[in-house]
């Protein structure tokens, strides 16, 4: 005897395909919806900034007068955050994981650990923003320096990095540290060799995300009390200074609709920089990208 | 002491001497024991062949032979294993020293992501050898030892993931000669390659097993058969027989030898 009548299934094929169709188009469509907000949101700021975004506007310090203020000062600072957050970050946060992966035992206290360092991954930045001004700008009396700035966004990035790291190293496949170790090779020219290689793209993706991250925030940077307005270049780590989106903070805040669209020129310099290094990122992994 | 060395290859067959005996290994996974009481004494230069059910412990007993077992956290052995003498499973025998003078194929191909070359000259240059022409030198002997430089001489920078499985396992045997061991062991090299390729990797170790002690783990009795001069048969962690292959196949002396090798169970 028969258990399946294939004179019904043919009857019902016809629902499970249309829902099939179906389907594709509500993914389209929220992908559309998804372009459209990104659409206006960037439309806006376009149209709002492009006319004030030109070299004068790149090469001026900020100023009262909306026509003589250029964002020079901030694109400085945030470069100069970037040149302390980048090495921190990436230094302590793939540190960590290799040790976490490679080195710790597989135990409570291990699995404790990382657990609570995902879990910082979602304490709001303006948490970290306080513990940069107990630690950095008041204990350490750094100040509002670069260094203070620097190190309180590399905390705040530290957790993305660690955790990203952690699962490149650990999609690295078993069979190879095998064949490693089995030519006599020690674990330390296991890792440098044959892992760390193996896994750079998916740090480098994560590595990016966090520090483009570290570019755009804002909130920690407030509580460290850093200048919104501030007329001269940092010269070293100690000195004070601003960054972008600070900057665009500070114009957003004033009553003048010019200020309004010099926030919109900054936030276009700023996209320009996260899509210079997203396009880093994707360089770095497709020379990195290896099959297994 | 480099002259004995060097003259201790060209023996005659009776003063070959034991490369690995091994005296009541006991292992085990946590509260598992995988291993029981193992006593095997394996000769150096001939393939000494590992046959077995699935999870039997042939596998478990070749790792520990050069230690890659310590990988599985929980895992505890007494009892020893002299090589050459000493025993390896004293904490204070390196076991990178180890493993340069035991190398080792695995059962999948795993190449490193990494050119033709470079897997070869891999090992050597973890030991320190950065000269370019012995690099060059130990390539190329190790390739040919393999019976697969002139598949590859052309295309040595090229990714070693373009080639066949069964090119890659051979690359990974190449890998493994070229930091000139003293005993290969190879846990099913061929159970992931077809018909074609596993005819190569024997015909190999037929080439390979003058120079070299080879130590197979194989779940295909026809292999051992075709290519060992000595058989342990395995089951639930202990030896149950082990004498010379042509015996073990036509006179088996234990019951249960028998029903594994005429297919009974298994």
């Amino acid at each position: 005897m028969k258990l399946i009548n294939h004179e019904s299934v043919v009857k019902r094929m016809k629902p499970r395909l249309s829902k099939n169709s179906i389907s594709k188009w509500i993914f389209f469509a929220l992908t559309m919806f998804v372009l459209l907000i990104l659409g206006v949101l960037l439309y806006r700021i376009f149209s709002q900034g492009l006319g004030y975004l030109d070299l004068q506007f790149l090469q001026s310090l900020p100023s009262r007068k909306p026509e003589n203020a250029g964002v020079y000062a901030a694109l400085i600072g945030t470069i100069w955050l970037m040149a302390v957050v980048t090495p921190v970050s990436l230094l302590l946060g793939v540190g960590t994981a290799i040790y976490l992966e490679e080195y710790a035992k597989d135990n409570a206290i291990t699995n404790f650990i990382k657990v609570n360092i995902s879990n910082l991954a979602g304490v709001p930045s303006i948490v970290f923003g306080l513990l940069g001004l107990t630690i950095f700008v008041r204990a350490l009396a750094l100040g509002t320096s670069v260094l203070a700035a620097g190190l309180t966004m590399s905390l705040l990035v530290l957790p993305v990095i660690i955790v990203a790291s952690q699962e490149a190293i650990r999609a690295v496949p078993n069979q190879l540290r095998e064949a490693s170790f089995g030519l006599g090779a020690t674990k330390w020219q296991t890792i440098v060799r044959i892992v760390l290689p193996a896994a750079i793209p998916g740090i480098l993706t994560g590595g990016i995300l966090a520090l483009s991250r570290a570019i755009g925030e804002t909130a920690p940077l407030v509580v460290l009390g850093m200048p919104l307005f501030l007329a001269f270049l940092p010269k070293t780590l100690l000195d004070s200074m601003t960054v972008l989106p600070l900057q665009i903070y500070n114009w957003t805040g004033r009553p003048q609709v010019e200020f309004h669209a010099l926030a919109a020129a900054g936030i276009i310099v700023l996209l320009v920089m996260l899509i210079i290094m997203n396009s880093i990122a994707v360089l770095i992994r497709n020379k990195f990208q290896k099959r297994y | 002491m480099e002259t004995t060395t060097a003259t201790a290859k060209i023996i005659n067959p009776q003063e070959k001497q034991i490369v690995y005996k091994t005296s009541d290994l006991d292992l085990w996974y946590g509260e598992n024991q995988a291993l029981k009481k193992i006593n095997l004494d394996i000769m150096e230069n001939e393939v000494t062949a590992i046959i077995g059910p699935s999870g039997c412990g042939k596998s478990t007993y070749i790792k520990t032979l050069n230690r890659m077992i310590e990988l599985v956290p929980g895992v505890r052995t007494s009892g020893e294993i002299l090589y050459r003498g000493r025993n390896i499973l004293d904490k204070s025998y390196q076991v990178e020293e180890l493993r340069t003078k035991v190398g080792m194929v695995f059962q999948k191909p795993n190449p490193f992501p990494k050119s033709i070359y470079e897997n070869v000259a891999y090992g050597p240059k973890i030991h320190g050898i950065r000269d370019k022409k012995i690099l060059d030198q130990i390539v190329e002997k190790s390739l040919r030892g393999a019976a697969i430089w002139d598949e590859v001489k052309d295309r040595l920078n090229q990714n070693a993931y373009g080639l066949s499985g069964g090119q890659q396992q051979r690359l990974c045997i190449a890998r493994c000669l070229a930091i000139e061991p003293d005993v290969i062991l190879m846990d099913e090299p061929t159970s992931a390659l077809d018909p074609i390729s596993t005819l190569k990797v024997e015909e190999l170790v037929q080439e390979l097993k003058k120079e070299f002690s080879i130590i197979i783990v194989t779940h295909n009795m026809q292999q051992a058969a075709r290519i060992s001069k000595k058989t342990a048969f395995f089951l639930n962690g202990e030896v149950i027989e082990f004498s010379e292959t042509n015996k073990i196949f036509s006179t088996p002396k234990d019951k249960r030898t028998e029903d594994y090798i005429t297919g009974r169970f298994g």
